[in-house]
């Protein structure tokens, strides 16, 4: 079925999305995927291999090349009680298909009344780190944070991908899941059947006292790397992985921050208008007595994505630029 | 590009040899080697009442914006053929997608005529319940609900419910302009290679707003179809019955697994865009007349009267009857109560957010904080 496996323990970021899926196809069988080369390819990512030998053509939909069409039919689908994972191969191309995650999908629950809702998850490849360009890099959580009605998971490891992507399937909310292309190689522990992970529940992925960072998919290994840079300086350094940007767990954020005294975020997209500009006003605003020093954000230039891999470097966040602003509120 | 092409138009259809017609304007049957209709008379007056009593619906709620009671209202005056002759070949099992002027369509599908008003007069969050009532939610971004039909169709094709005569279809309906659209392509490419069980139903109504049909394509728009590989067809949308021959086959097409249909219900927008638009800025003079002449309601009333299926008191009847139901719809919309404040927060997610329950919650405190506001 999917790829070879390190070891039995583990599993890759990338083979965990496949099994995450594969997991729920088998438990439900109202769950269907549909996209552009799913099927017999596997994906073009190889996120999906394996689904189509398993679960064959009735349940595995490959489809013509049209964003707007792959999540606009997912929503008709979703109206007969079927649960469809929709694929955008790449995140940026969700700019295609926009007025169906905005203007649709978010708003048949509210515009009935609450008499229909569309439980579908649209998954895609998200982020930057690879050297793709300006079209083939973007971290977009932010643009679905804008919209009520959606929800959206970004998970950091194969744990996470596989305890989330079971959340989102079973969730009766349309679900946006961000994969990023930056973390595919990356392995970890391969939980045990029926794993899941609750939507809008951060997970502290290391314990500290001086300062918190808050962090996402791919800056959360960032983040990690920082912080035992940081212990090597005297600064004891808490990591927050979000999760989830919609629900958002700021009690978690809170009850770090309460510890700490101080915050940065660490976000991939642009600075303007990052997720993190939610998480800092939260914090500012419900608990502005907690904090000790300005809060910090490392986000990505408001720049394009450059294509040279050393451009790319300058403008996303790297450990030394969180290194930085994490010694910067811990010596203010 | 010479001028001549570049002007080059669609020509417009004028008898049977241009488009699926049985019923003419002057109420004479003709026949056609395709498509009929098995009407008794108490059914041919049945459709005759139908299309009154839309169209008199129709008249009250423009007469209702008018007056400040709506915040506006897309008439369907000039297509209630197309929309009745449709909406009747609709089997209870079909799954109907409208745009924001099938009135006519939800009549035929037994909606309390209300809901629509509802939600023009801003008062409730959403009226029928799509999936009971099997006729979607109105979709204003135009040709959206194409993909919503498709994603349906493609859906119930999985479960199996096509392939025989108690199987399932779907339609979906769209204007001229809307066949402009990407996603309006993209559902014919999707329904075509899926052999989707879908009907596309397209009221080429002349105008997208004040844009004319040549604005939209060099062809017919029914030939389209034949680039997406399924069969289009052409019918007098004025022509109740043809329409409802059309569709009822391309409906059982559907439903025996020969995947779409793309049928152009040709017809006429008589009144504005919506109560929004203004028309006579860009109407060309003489055609208000011209279609005047095609009138939907008034060849069935020349068929009846010409083969003696209905007196003079049985037209008196139905007008009588339209009229009170439209002045029960009158005073039913008036009666309307505003929504609750805290409506607005319901129904944002199934299980709520913690994010919106927490919004909610405060509005309600602050609400509450006013001298009074117990109720």
């Amino acid at each position: 079925m999917a790829s070879v496996k390190a070891d039995a323990g583990t599993i890759s970021y990338r083979e965990a999305v496949a099994e995450g899926i594969a997991r729920e196809m088998r438990r439900d069988p109202a769950v269907v995927c549909l996209g552009e080369d799913i099927g017999a390819a596997g994906g073009v990512f190889k996120t999906t291999a394996g689904l189509f030998a398993e679960f064959g053509p009735q349940r595995i939909w490959d489809t013509p090349i049209s964003e707007q069409a792959i999540v606009g039919a997912a929503m008709g689908a979703a109206m007969t009680g079927i649960r469809p994972v929709a694929e955008i191969m790449f995140s940026d191309f969700l700019a295609c298909c926009w007025d169906y995650l905005a203007n649709e999908i978010p708003k048949v629950r509210y515009m009935t009344g609450g008499q229909v809702t569309v439980p579908l998850v649209i998954r895609t490849a998200n982020g930057g780190g690879l050297g793709f360009g300006a079209q083939h890099s973007q971290a977009v959580e932010n643009w679905a944070l804008t919209i009520p009605g959606l929800k959206i998971a970004a998970p950091s490891t194969p744990a996470d991908v596989i305890g989330l992507m079971a959340s989102a399937i079973r969730s009766d909310d349309p679900v946006v899941f961000f994969e990023h292309k930056g973390l595919f190689a990356s392995k970890g522990l391969l939980p045990p059947e029926g794993h899941l992970v609750e939507l809008g529940k951060a997970a502290v992925v290391r314990e500290g006292t001086d300062v918190t960072l808050v962090a996402l998919a791919y800056t959360v290994p960032i983040a990690l790397a920082a912080a035992e840079r940081l212990a090597a300086k005297g600064i004891s350094t808490e990591v927050v992985d979000l999760r989830c940007l919609i629900p958002m767990d700021m009690t978690t954020v809170l009850a770090s921050v309460a510890k700490t005294s101080r915050l940065v975020t660490v976000e991939e997209n642009p600075h303007q208008a990052g997720w993190g500009a939610t998480v800092v006003s939260v914090v500012v605003d419900e608990g502005f007595q907690l904090l000790d020093a300005p809060v910090r954000r490392v986000a990505s230039a408001n720049v394009p994505l450059p294509f040279a891999d050393a451009l790319e470097d300058e403008v996303m966040p790297t450990v030394d630029k969180v290194v930085a602003a994490a010694e910067s509120v811990a010596n203010f | 590009m010479t001028k001549a092409s570049s002007k080059r138009a669609t020509p417009p259809p004028g008898d049977a040899a241009d488009f699926v017609q049985l019923l003419t304007p002057d109420g004479e049957r003709v026949s056609h080697p395709d498509y009929s209709v098995d009407f008794n008379d108490d059914e041919l007056r049945g459709l005759y009442r139908d299309l009154v009593t839309v169209r008199k619906l129709d008249a009250e709620a423009t007469a209702l914006q008018r007056q400040g009671e709506l915040g506006i209202w897309a008439s369907l005056l000039g297509q209630e053929a197309a929309q009745v002759g449709s909406g009747r070949a609709l089997r209870e099992q079909d799954m109907a997608f409208p745009t924001y002027r099938e009135h006519g369509v939800l009549y035929c599908r037994g909606i309390d005529p209300i809901m629509p008003l509802g939600l023009f007069r801003g008062v409730d969050q959403g009226g029928w319940d799509p999936i009971a009532n099997k006729f979607g939610i109105y979709t204003i971004v135009i040709g959206a609900q194409t993909l919503h039909a498709t994603g349906y169709a493609m859906g119930i094709a999985k479960d199996g419910k096509v392939g025989t005569d108690e199987g399932e279809a779907v339609i979906a309906y769209f204007g001229d302009g809307a066949t402009s659209q990407g996603d309006v392509n993209e559902a014919f490419i999707f329904a075509s290679v899926y052999n989707s069980p879908i009907v596309f139903f397209c009221q080429n109504n002349q105008y997208a707003i004040s844009e004319p049909l040549t604005r939209q394509t060099r062809v017919p728009l029914y030939q389209r179809a034949s680039g997406f590989g399924f069969p289009g067809v052409r019918v007098d949308g004025n022509d109740v019955l043809a329409t409802y021959a059309v569709t009822r086959a391309a409906l059982d097409n559907a439903r025996h697994g020969n995947g779409p249909t793309l049928v152009e219900a040709y017809t006429y927008r008589m009144g504005a865009h919506t109560t929004s638009d203004d028309p006579t800025r860009y109407r060309v003079a003489g055609e208000i007349e011209e279609w005047q002449a095609k009138d939907p309601i008034s060849r069935v009333r020349k068929l009846l009267e010409r083969e003696n299926l209905a007196d003079a008191a049985f037209f008196t009847e139905v007008d009588a009857q339209a009229k009170v139901e439209a002045v029960e719809l009158r005073e039913r919309v008036l009666a309307l109560p505003d929504p609750d404040p805290s409506e607005m927060f319901k129904h944002v997610y199934p299980h709520g957010s913690p994010e919106v329950d927490e919004q909610a919650a405060t509005f309600a405190a602050y609400h509450a904080s006013f001298e009074g506001a117990q109720h």
